[in-house]
């Protein structure tokens, strides 16, 4: 296994506020890697400073991606190495026909006959798509844009995907479906970075899971282990801890990591 | 009588679609209704002149030699004054382009002088053919069918090509355009260059009818611009509807109430519109859940 990409002690800034303080992070060949966190963690912010949609940053640090240095370089660009993103809260092109928005994920690409092939896979993936092919982006459901948001992010052959809050908004059921889209989408060797708030989901698809707590990362393991650790359980999984001596369940644990 | 005047307003309703559809194609990306769009039109017209009559090319190089240059004017223009602007809002925008409107028409009136010359266009204004009761001239002829035939092409570029496509996607959400690979900077310099070649497509149409000076697409500017206005500046069908519209409501007003007054009727469109429908009459604007 190699490492795809290499993040080193990144710091981000938006404008006047210290968004991310020194976080590294690098992900494997055919991983699903996952980042839980609070809002206003700066699970996103991590996302975007790789993928250059902020400008000027990050501030300090180093971005690798196959060996080749990327931070600060235009998204444009970085697209084209095989890095793909799908935004949080879908971004599709609302205007366009679901077809027309998985045509532009193949915007970069060139051969026909391996833009159709892909197009039949994701139709493999999200039927509905193929269904809904000829319909604005803009009237398809929640559930349906995120997914033709996954698909437009694939229609690019990415090496590495990244992944903001796909369960955003969706009902438990499609939720699942999702997750196990995207596991699927992993076995056939894609290797992915996933954001979320959903910890329990989060780290029952991941291989490993990191914990970034106001813009540093405080906990990193195997997903496996992080699920059996007693405050991942209570602070992200909504899991009981101990009654207290006296009698009553308090809110909190005392620890935070600061 | 009234087909008469109807027929009539096709010609100068072909013109007004073509300025209003060159503005709607900068508006949907940019974001600023381009006043400036007259006069790299006029200047456009004015180069194939020299073309014509000062280097003796023949029509169709000269033709095609001031497409060409509009297209570069409008890239340059893009890029060395409106994506210079820096945290850039409506208001500015708006008066970089007025800036462009008075530099080009400044430039017009040093290098050809403000008198009125004779465009020559191979198709005459002057023969003419009966449609019906409506008399008509080859080059209304010409200027219609043109019209239509840059309308179509526009219609397939923005359903058929990766480019059109994209282009509509960069005004649409342009960060989700980046982050697929789309060089939005690229697109923008496009996007300038093919409302540009419009415009002067519209100027040399009707610089054989009216004459060739500094203050050629002043007028057609105005109406143009009240014609993207009524049929609603995101709307490329709305737009071309619209020039055709006004034109026929003016025509019909100079007929039928007052010749005098009939310039006025295309700001009282503007007003009229921006009281009732203010997103136009065919923008068929998705609006996005919240």
């Amino acid at each position: 296994m190699s490492t795809l990409l290499e993040i080193k002690n990144i710091e981000t800034f938006y404008t006047l506020i210290y968004a991310l303080r020194g976080v590294s992070l690098s992900v494997e060949e055919g991983t699903i890697t996952a980042i839980l966190g609070n809002n206003g963690a700066g699970k996103s912010t991590i996302l975007k400073t790789v993928m250059g949609l902020l400008d000027d940053q990050p501030d300090k640090g180093t971005i690798e991606f196959l060996g080749k240095r990327i931070d600060r370089k235009d998204p444009e660009v970085i697209v084209r190495m095989g890095l793909s993103y799908v935004p949080e809260g879908r971004e599709v092109f609302d205007e366009l026909s679901a077809r027309e928005n998985l045509l532009m994920g193949a915007y970069i690409r060139r051969d026909r006959a391996g833009i159709r092939r892909d197009f039949d896979r994701i139709y493999g993936y999200f039927p509905v798509l193929k269904e809904r092919e000829n319909q604005w982006a803009g009237t398809l459901s929640g559930g349906e844009q995120q997914m033709l948001s996954i698909g437009r992010a694939l229609m690019n052959q990415p090496k590495l995907l990244f992944l903001d809050e796909p369960s955003l908004g969706l009902s438990p059921i499609l939720v699942k479906e999702i997750f196990n889209i995207i596991q699927t989408i992993n076995r056939e060797g894609v290797a992915i970075l996933l954001v979320e708030q959903n910890a329990r989901m989060a780290l029952a698809i991941s291989h490993v899971g990191l914990i970034l707590e106001s813009g540093r990362f405080v906990m990193k393991g195997p997903s496996k282990e992080l699920m059996k650790d007693k405050d991942v359980q209570e602070f992200y999984m909504g899991i009981r801890s101990e009654e207290s001596a006296k009698g009553y369940q308090r809110w909190k644990r005392k620890k935070r990591w600061r | 009588m009234l087909f008469e005047t109807i027929v009539n307003s096709l010609s100068f309703g072909s013109l007004y679609a073509l300025v209003a559809l060159a503005m709607v194609i900068i508006y949907k990306t940019s974001e600023v209704p381009n006043f400036g769009q007259g006069e790299m039109a006029m200047l456009s017209t004015f180069v194939a002149f020299s073309l014509l009559a000062t280097y003796k090319y023949s029509f169709v190089v000269s033709f095609v030699g001031a497409l060409l240059f509009a297209a570069a004017l409008g890239v340059f223009l893009e890029f060395t004054f409106l994506r210079r602007a820096k945290d850039p809002n409506i208001l500015s925008l708006i008066l970089i382009t007025l800036g462009f409107e008075m530099i080009l028409y400044g430039v017009a009136s040093w290098k050809w002088g403000a008198d009125q010359q004779l465009f020559p266009f191979p198709i005459s204004d002057q023969d003419t053919f009966n449609l019906g009761p409506a008399v008509l001239s080859y080059l209304n002829l010409a200027t219609v069918l043109i019209t239509l035939l840059l309308m179509l092409m526009l219609f397939l570029f923005f359903r058929y090509t990766k480019v059109g496509i994209a282009m509509k996607a960069t005004q649409q959400n342009a960060m989700a355009a980046r982050i697929n690979g789309i060089r939005t900077n690229r697109i923008l310099s496009i996007t300038w260059a093919l409302s540009s070649m419009i415009g002067a497509v519209a100027g040399m149409l009707l610089a054989p009818i009216a004459t060739l000076d500094p203050n050629l697409m002043l007028d057609p500017l105005l109406k143009g611009f009240s014609s993207a206005v009524l049929g609603g500046m995101t709307s490329l069908v709305g737009a071309a509807l619209g020039g055709y519209i006004l034109s026929i409501i003016e025509n019909l007003f100079g007929k039928y109430v007052s010749l005098e007054f009939k310039s006025i009727v295309a700001f009282g469109i503007i007003v009229l519109v921006l009281c009732f429908k203010p997103s136009g009459l065919f923008a068929r604007h998705y609006v996005r859940k919240v």
